[in-house]
């Protein structure tokens, strides 16, 4: 299954930096989001789309994770090349990654 | 115990306005503030004002301030915003003579300004983060230079009784802490309080993005209404914790998740949110409905400030030039490809002096490149071809666009729509300064 299934997810950008967050639709499905969306299965989805590294933050309290991807807006929104520069669609990116079914 | 209300009156420089006078009239609201610059907004302020010395603020500062100036007067709802831009002063200047046009006089406008720090730094030895070389090196090409300032002036301005407070470069966050902290008679050192009221500003800056904006999702997060969004309204109590709600009838919703997804945006690490005003903790922060459009948001803490504040550097970085035609119907794809491949040749034959350059099909791969929307598989109805690149000049970069539009007759069957574009691109970097050489100032005027 895919992860929009159980999850919703917002991109913000700083500089040359996407950060995504992964937010469960219900609380309890937060442990399956730790344990199967890492940050090297991020980095590996999103291939050559970030160059840099993927960093992972936990917010239990909120069911959330905190994706941050260095070197992913084509050197940032101010000068990239990219029609999106902000990274915006990234998070619809993220909702595609597949899980496995509960 | 007394609640204090604080809106949110837009997001960004070009927001909507109508959703600020529904705020402004129903809102009940002790602040009404509007957040209205981003990093690259302020570089285009200062280019402004170096070609016209009365410019260099928020162009629609104007319209905004005659919008809702009545409503706030009537409700006694005093406004904070960055709309100074490059030039608080002008800004402050203009802010009165449009009070005093309104049959407004006598009103306080405080205008704050000390976060221009192009002098102090242009030409120094201080460290660019995002490359490591110094300063100086960027030369002629650094246009503007700014210090994110707190929330120290901005209550400051309002203790002196500011009914309007203008600012240039303030942290977004901050022009909530302000208030907030000056209301309350909260401490700069506070960093637990000045925690929270962060917080309160990070969930409240993005106006519409808290209230169901930047959020629907057809089928898995349905919203209402979007098209007259209401604004968000922070019900703040002593403690710090906050009540986000907004008009009743207006459009959109404030449930958990829109406010989950708001208290991450943007964020590095939840533990360290770093402001001029404190190092914020949401680590911890927990949120719950407690009536329709209303949520609880509490438990966010801080730590003292940071001692070196972040430095926003404007700086030229030549042009990007842009052109697009659309393909449709059996084998569109394949002559979008083609069109591609002729620029391609085309801007090499011709000699286009870019250092980069971007070709994309719109409808395939112009978000997420090939490696992602190749699972998708499907062959699209229609693309749309799009050339971009990178040059040192205005001419150059013409030339890109040029060599799009003249597929129209040179290039494969169909092609149609072409638009051509030149932008000037204004990089954004950052540096550091230690807080004791930047000093914010207010000055207050009068209508």
């Amino acid at each position: 299954m895919k992860l929009r299934q159980i999850a919703h997810a917002r991109t913000g950008d700083k500089g040359d930096t996407s950060s995504i967050s992964l937010i469960a639709f219900d609380p309890k499905d937060y442990a399956r989001l730790a344990q199967e969306v890492t940050a090297t299965r991020v980095k590996a989805h999103f291939g050559a789309l970030v160059a840099g590294e993927v960093i992972r933050y936990e917010i239990p309290s909120l069911g959330a994770l905190n994706f941050v991807m260095r070197q992913a807006l084509g050197g940032g929104v101010t000068r990239s090349l990219i029609l999106d520069t902000h990274g915006k669609s990234l998070s619809s990116a993220l909702l595609d990654f597949d899980i496995p079914d509960a | 115990m007394k609640t204090l209300r604080i809106g949110a009156g837009a997001g960004y420089a070009g927001d909507r306005i109508e959703p600020a006078i529904e705020l402004a009239q129903k809102g009940a609201l002790d602040y009404l503030v509007f957040e209205c610059l981003a990093e690259r907004t302020i570089a285009l302020a200062q280019q402004a004002r170096r070609k016209n010395p009365a410019a260099g603020f928020d162009p629609l500062l104007g319209e905004r301030l005659q919008a809702v100036l009545a409503p706030c007067r009537q409700a006694g709802t005093r406004i904070v915003t960055n709309m100074g831009a490059a030039n608080p002063l002008a800004a402050a200047e203009a802010a009165a003579r449009i009070a005093g046009k309104l049959g407004f006089s006598g009103l306080k406008i405080a205008a704050v300004t000390g976060d221009d720090a192009l002098e102090t730094i242009a030409g120094s030895k201080l460290s660019i983060e995002e490359n490591g070389k110094p300063v100086s090196a960027l030369g002629d090409s650094l246009v503007s230079a700014n210090a994110y300032i707190g929330a120290e002036p901005i209550a400051a301005a309002l203790a002196e009784g500011a009914d309007i407070v203008i600012t240039g470069r303030a942290a977004d966050p901050s022009l909530f802490v302000g208030p907030l902290v000056h209301a309350f008679g909260w401490s700069f050192d506070d960093w637990h309080r000045l925690g929270q009221a962060t917080l309160i500003g990070h969930l409240l800056e993005c106006a519409g993005q808290v209230t169901g904006g930047y959020f629907a999702d057809p089928g898995v997060k349905d919203v209402a209404g979007l098209a007259r969004l209401g604004f968000p309204i922070g019900e703040v109590s002593e403690d710090g914790s906050v009540v986000v709600t907004k008009v009743e009838g207006s459009g959109g919703q404030v449930t958990p998740a829109t406010c989950k997804e708001q208290i991450l945006y943007e964020l590095h690490d939840p533990a360290r949110y770093l402001t001029p005003d404190v190092i914020a903790d949401f680590s911890q922060v927990r949120v719950t409905q407690i009536g329709p459009n209303r949520v609880l948001v509490e438990g966010a803490s801080g730590q003292l400030r940071p001692e070196l504040l972040k430095v926003s550097l404007g700086v030229a970085e030549g042009f990007t030039g842009e052109g697009q035609i659309s393909y449709a119907g059996p084998g569109a794809r394949a002559r979008g490809e083609l069109a591609l491949a002729i620029v391609r040749e085309r801007l090499a034959l011709t000699g286009v002096a870019a250092s980069e350059l971007r070709f994309d099909l719109i409808g395939l791969d112009a978000l997420h490149g090939t490696a992602l929307s190749a699972r998708g598989g499907h062959e699209p109805y229609e693309v749309r071809a799009r050339v971009a690149g990178r040059t040192t000049s205005r001419a150059e970069a013409e030339r890109i666009g040029r060599e799009v539009e003249t597929l129209y007759t040179n290039g494969p069957a169909g092609g149609g729509g072409v638009t051509t574009s030149v932008r000037e691109v204004l990089g954004v970097l950052s540096t550091y300064l230690p807080r004791t050489q930047v000093a914010p100032a207010v000055h207050m005027l009068e209508s």
